[in-house]
């Protein structure tokens, strides 16, 4: 499997998501400047964290209206996956592709520590190998995580079994503890929590190869 | 050259939490009067003059200076003061 890990001014977890699928998983990667890049060659398309654009106006939203993302919704609108996580969930917000907003964490804190996620919904293409109530631990680091909507926005989301993770113990203000969500097709998965970087054990989790084994499991069968 | 005053606040019902600190930081100085702070953004935009300015104005509300999940906006075009 193929995948373009993109790269704005100001992307910090491409390396980490390159490391993920590259050196762990021993998939194809490479490395994508926003500027100038053709999407069309790639299987999956991973938006890491960062601060893009400096958080600028508002975080992801300098980064949702370059021309990269018109390839990524073109992408999208192929039933071919995206993952974006951080401040790529905050792009795909601010982009259209996934419905609500990420706000400022209502501790107005910057939080950096790991979190305990359960599995709400493990028939999406990224969650396929876990089960659905599993407990799993993630790494978080963000300021402005806390994930909003309106009512009729979170009804929706829960009549079609959008949230795929939600926090144990809610550190953000997140609405309904929402860690993370798809799109209603499926295939575009927005989360706050850092899977790419709960690869090894060492480090902290493993919790994520399942993850990114999922998708490219998934993938691999199709093709 | 007309110069355009872009508001961004919070829609109501959304979570202020900054403005809340700020409420909570003026009544700490004695500015006990104060029962609530939200915290929105002013842009000033200088924008040549053309065809359709108020409709382009709120295009761009729309489509990058305010995000309609969580934000509401407003704006007033002025005669740009030549410097």
């Amino acid at each position: 499997m193929k995948f373009a890990v993109v790269v704005f001014p100001g992307s910090n977890c491409d390396r980490d998501m390159y490391h993920a699928v590259k050196d762990v998983l021993g998939e194809e990667a490479e490395l994508v400047w926003y500027e100038n890049s053709n999407l069309s060659n790639y299987d999956g398309i991973l938006l890491p964290g960062g601060f893009s654009y400096g958080d600028y106006l508002r975080s992801g939203a300098v980064a949702a209206t370059s021309n990269v993302m018109e390839q990524v919704k073109e992408h999208a609108s192929l039933g071919k996956p995206v993952l974006g996580v951080c401040n790529g969930f905050q792009v795909l917000t601010e982009s259209g592709l996934l419905p609500g907003a990420l706000m400022r964490n209502k501790n107005l804190s910057f939080m950096c520590h790991q979190e305990e996620l359960v599995v709400k919904n493990n028939e999406t293409i990224f969650t396929s190998s876990y089960s659905t109530g599993e407990i799993i631990r993630f790494p978080i680091a963000h300021g402005e995580g806390n994930y909003y909507c309106d009512e009729e926005t979170l009804a929706e989301l829960k009549n079609n079994n959008q949230i795929v993770f939600t926090y144990k113990n809610n550190p953000n203000g997140s609405v309904s503890d929402i860690a993370g969500i798809v799109n209603k097709q499926g295939n575009v998965l927005g989360m706050m929590p850092h899977p790419e970087r709960a690869m090894e054990k060492l480090l902290g989790s493993d919790d994520g190869l399942k993850l990114f084994q999922s998708l490219i499991n998934k993938v691999k069968a199709v093709v | 050259m007309k110069k355009v005053h872009v508001y961004v606040t919070l829609k109501r019902g959304v979570l202020d939490p900054q403005g809340k600190a700020i409420q909570k930081s003026l009544n700490s100085l004695g500015y006990e009067e104060v029962v609530e702070a939200r915290v929105g953004k002013y842009l000033e935009l200088q924008v040549e003059e053309g065809p359709n300015l108020m409709g382009r104005v709120k295009e761009m509300c729309d489509k990058l200076l305010a995000n309609p999940v969580i934000e509401d906006y407003s704006f007033e075009v002025e005669e740009a003061i030549h410097s």
